[in-house]
């Protein structure tokens, strides 16, 4: 099967039914997606198709239609995503291993809710489990990275 | 407090081994230095100069963290302790972690391990800590626990850095003619003033190393630090912000083969019957092979990838033998019960408590009993590892605590030298004192021995994480007091019980070795508290289950922070004392922890009126030397209890870096307070009940309260940072919930008996 992942073209030999994210990790070199659970309970391995987040993790490969976008396909170092920016101005990040997870989610949330409430932060969010407890300095991120889109950076 | 007799007659317990009283161990032996473990190994034109510092002529400085990063921002701090003193910014070197190797033992790690509180300064208690320290090095424990890698780091990073600097200076010294008095460094380089020369350490790296390190090494004063006591940007932000493939499970190597284990669901236990017909024929899959270590038994499934291996063992039929343990939770419950009955070792046992009670009016005892659950790590990152054998050496790459220990079992394990393993530390998505283990390491290195040369990376799925842990053991307390006509407490007696970690870490880790001694894990953050009462008793009990226990962010205190700050908060109810007042009082004797607990309360405004719905409750805990005060403030909503916010004040001696030190505090809160509304393992069949975070949920974002944080530097030794803030969070929590709804509940987790938001 062909998937188009990060703007690039790959072919794929797998059974449809592996998921996604195992598919990305392991055949195709995108480790950017983590494993934290394998039940759409962590949201460690959050990716976007067609720009919607979906835990890729219980997405079986076979039914991916849409361009995928990993945490390595929204910005790179020289270039990062206001997102990414928010967070190394926050320094979210503690262990790191959900965070890739997490602002997936919130690049979502933005480009859907342009100035997001603490409510709607919650509801976006609430699927992305952190065991560091970097909760409120993503909440931080989010609304700084609100500031840096409008302000085009 | 022990006094000299008692320890001359006893025997104790630290870390994972055992140690007699009295450290019989050289002075010559423990001033001997371990060879540089980077001098083997250095790139063409790079100079070590120490275990800690490496510089190439191109002028790249590369500083070794020997600890694991797992979150706790440890390689940003340590580097910043060398670079401090080698006068370099933090963007202007690299960090790694560094070899497997006993020059990077942890001294710290021990220090605590004798049966003295923290503020016990008595000759005793120091020569006792000092040995400690040379049994670190005797032992060459390299780990990253006990929250103790500052305490370790913090001389002998910085002499690294200096002695550095001191030889790097007296290079250029020699080869501008110039005196070394006239030099000053800035920047990576050395300059004269006067004529405006400069040399760049790389140029003069390779003749500084080969100088004599200087005899005398002069550290910086605390004034005139540029990087330390002031928030640094994380060496690892921007790897964790792009998703780099900086952990264990994003390993990838020429060749990769993949896998994963299914591991007996009863500790222990052998199989019995085991088909692999179906599993064998699936596509993808190549081998299963049994697994048998210290910590179990099982098979390990090797595939093409991950998934193959996943859904391979799914289809593996096996019956298992039964427990050695009591079946259920009721049974294990039930057990704990019986040894609290049993004679346990007193690990306080201030006046006469016996005689305290025996003519103590009724009305006057306060009683409880206690209990918590075990509980499983669940890190982010499910245990994993990647190992190579090939032409008789290991190769081994994982997130591990205990470099050293992974390459001694590791290398026992596939049976050679341990001079043949390279253990490659990588970044952790988690630890909290899982990582100390070495399992996942051992199963990768078994399964690489049937690959033919090809590497393996063998991951677990959550279930297996989940119901394969060296879980926080349960444990269960019984507590007295007996309160004087002014409601203070004039005696308490408790005794808790609870399976012993350190037992049960030998078994795992080297079962060879006997457990001498109490356990003093079962009563720390119980016994060890600032608090001066009369009669004041505390016993530790081991109790006798099997189920694997280990070392669970906070240890010994995640438990008794619980029942002890539980039970006194009962006491200050039963006296009509002020939650506050009645610790002030009993911690009089220990300023710092007045202090702490009077700005804590300061913060949080307690006292004050709360609107109808809305309380607060605190709670103190002096944990890894550290003295934390939290307080907790609950309002009550339709759709359950809400956590507001939090408070936390927290005396760590010195600060080295308040932002991390503040992120540190509020994670391990959020820890704590993720246990204590709803985690608990159970048991059923002899197995674990719990599976994945659907039912061994934490904290999400819509839960976490507010947070107010202050730093205080008031006592004069360095405390731990990375687990301080889990001890009080529970309990604040519980006493907070009491003064909501007027319940008192003693059994975590809390939602058992009441509703969270």
């Amino acid at each position: 099967m062909r998937l188009t992942v990060d703007g690039q073209a790959f072919d794929v030999n797998a059974d449809p039914e592996m998921p996604l994210l195992w598919a990305l990790r392991d055949l195709m070199g995108k480790t950017g997606p983590k494993f934290g659970c394998g039940i759409a309970a962590c949201g460690a391995c959050t990716v976007h198709i067609d720009g919607q987040p979906v835990r890729s993790c219980s997405l079986p490969v076979g039914q991916v239609t849409g361009a995928v976008t990993t945490i390595e396909g929204i910005g790179t170092e020289g270039r990062l995503h206001p997102v990414q920016r928010a967070w190394l101005e926050e320094q979210v990040a503690q262990c790191g291993y959900c965070q890739a997870g997490q602002i997936m989610s919130a690049v979502a949330l933005l480009d859907e809710v342009a100035d997001p409430t603490d409510a709607d932060i919650d509801n976006a969010m609430g699927g992305n489990l952190c065991r560091c407890g970097t909760y409120p300095k993503i909440r931080a991120a989010i609304k700084r990275a609100v500031v840096l889109k409008t302000a085009g950076i | 407090m022990a006094s000299v007799g008692k320890i001359a007659r006893r025997t104790f317990l630290i870390g994972a081994g055992a140690v007699a009283s009295g450290v019989a161990v050289g002075y010559y032996y423990y001033r001997k230095p371990y060879p540089n473990p980077l001098e083997g190994d250095l790139a063409a034109g790079e100079a070590t100069f120490n275990p800690y510092v490496k510089i190439g002529a191109d002028n790249t400085i590369t500083i070794i963290a020997p600890r694991a990063e797992m979150g706790q921002g440890i390689s940003t701090t340590l580097a910043a302790m060398v670079a401090e003193e080698l006068d370099v910014d933090l963007d202007q070197i690299k960090v790694e972690h560094g070899p497997a190797s006993y020059a990077y033992y942890n001294a710290a790690i021990l220090e605590e391990g004798g049966p003295f509180a923290f503020f016990d300064e008595s000759m005793t208690a120091e020569i006792v800590r000092a040995g400690m320290g040379v049994v670190g090095k005797f032992l060459a424990l390299q780990g990253t626990g006990g929250s103790a890698s500052m305490r370790d780091g913090f001389d002998k990073m910085r002499q690294a850095g200096a002695a550095a600097r001191q030889m790097l200076i007296a290079a250029a010294a020699q080869k501008l003619g110039i005196a070394a008095a006239d030099l000053e460094t800035a920047n990576g380089s050395i300059l004269h003033k006067a004529s405006g020369k400069s040399l760049t350490y790389g140029a003069v790296a390779a003749t500084a190393a080969t100088m004599a390190p200087p005899a005398e090494i002069r550290l910086k004063d605390k004034a005139d630090w540029k990087l330390l006591g002031k928030p640094q940007k994380r060496i690892d932000m921007l790897a964790k912000v792009t998703g780099a493939p900086i952990f264990g499970i994003d390993v990838t190597l020429p060749d990769l083969l993949y896998g994963t284990v299914k591991m007996s669901p009863r500790f222990w236990a052998k199989p019995v019957k085991a088909d692999f017909s179906k599993a064998e024929k699936m596509p993808g899959v190549i081998k299963i092979v049994p697994i048998e270590t210290n910590y179990g038994h099982g098979f390990g499934i090797i595939a093409e990838n991950t998934w193959a291996a996943f859904k391979a063992a799914e289809a593996i039929d096996a019956e298992w033998a039964g427990p050695e343990y009591p079946m259920d939770s009721a049974g294990i419950s039930e057990a704990l019960k019986q040894a609290l009955g049993t004679k346990g070792s007193v690990m306080r046992d201030d006046g006469d408590v016996d005689i305290a009670f025996a003519d103590a009016p009724r009305e006057k005892i306060v009683e409880a009993d206690y209990a918590v659950p075990y509980l499983a790590h669940a890190t982010m990152e499910p245990m994993n590892a990647t190992a190579r054998l090939k032409d008789g050496v290991l190769d081994i790459w994982c997130g591990n605590q205990a470099p050293t220990l992974v390459r001694q079992l590791c290398a026992n394990a596939v049976g050679i030298e341990q001079d043949k393993v390279s253990v490659h530390t990588t970044f952790m998505g988690g630890g909290f004192g899982r990582r100390v283990e070495v399992d996942y390491a051992l199963c990768a290195a078994l399964m690489a021995k049937e690959t033919a040369g090809r590497p393996i990376k063998v991951i677990w799925t959550r279930e297996e994480d989940m119901r394969h842990d060296a879980y926080r053991p349960a444990s269960v307390g019984k507590f007295q007091a007996r309160l004087g006509e002014d409601g203070m407490p004039v005696a308490i007696d408790m005794t808790i019980a609870s399976p012993s970690l350190i037992a049960s870490t030998l078994r795992r880790l080297f079962p060879s070795i006997s457990p001498l001694g109490p356990d003093k894990s079962i009563v720390d953050g119980a016994y060890n508290q600032p608090y001066t009462i009369p009669n004041y008793r505390v016993t530790g009990v081991a109790a006798p289950v099997s189920i694997p226990v280990g070392s669970w962010r906070s240890v010994g205190s995640s438990i008794n922070g619980f029942f002890h700050e539980g039970f006194l908060d009962e006491i200050a109810a039963a006296g009509k004392t002020d939650a506050v007042e009645l610790r002030k009082k009993l911690m009089a004797a220990y300023p710092a922890a007045v202090k702490v607990v009077e700005k804590v309360a300061e913060m949080a405004k307690w006292g004050e009126a709360l609107p109808a719905g809305k309380a607060k409750g605190m709670a103190f805990m002096l944990s890894f030397g550290s003295w934390v005060g939290e307080i907790v403030q609950v309002a009550d909503t339709p759709s359950g209890i809400r956590i507001e916010k939090v408070w936390i004040a927290a005396d760590v001696g010195t600060a080295l870096d308040p932002g991390i030190i503040e992120a540190q505090l509020i994670s391990a809160a959020v820890y704590g307070l993720s246990a204590a509304i709803g985690q608990e393992i159970t048991f059923a069949d002899g197995m674990v009940e719990q599976s994945n975070f659907h039912d061994y949920d934490a904290m999400r974002i819509f839960q976490c309260p507010a947070f107010e944080v202050a730093i205080l530097e008031n006592f004069h030794k360095m405390g731990g940072v990375g687990e301080v803030g889990t001890p009080p969070a529970a309990p604040a929590l519980a006493n907070a919930i009491f003064a909501l709804t007027s319940k008192r509940i003693r059994t975590l987790p809390l939602s058992k008996e009441v509703t969270f938001a």
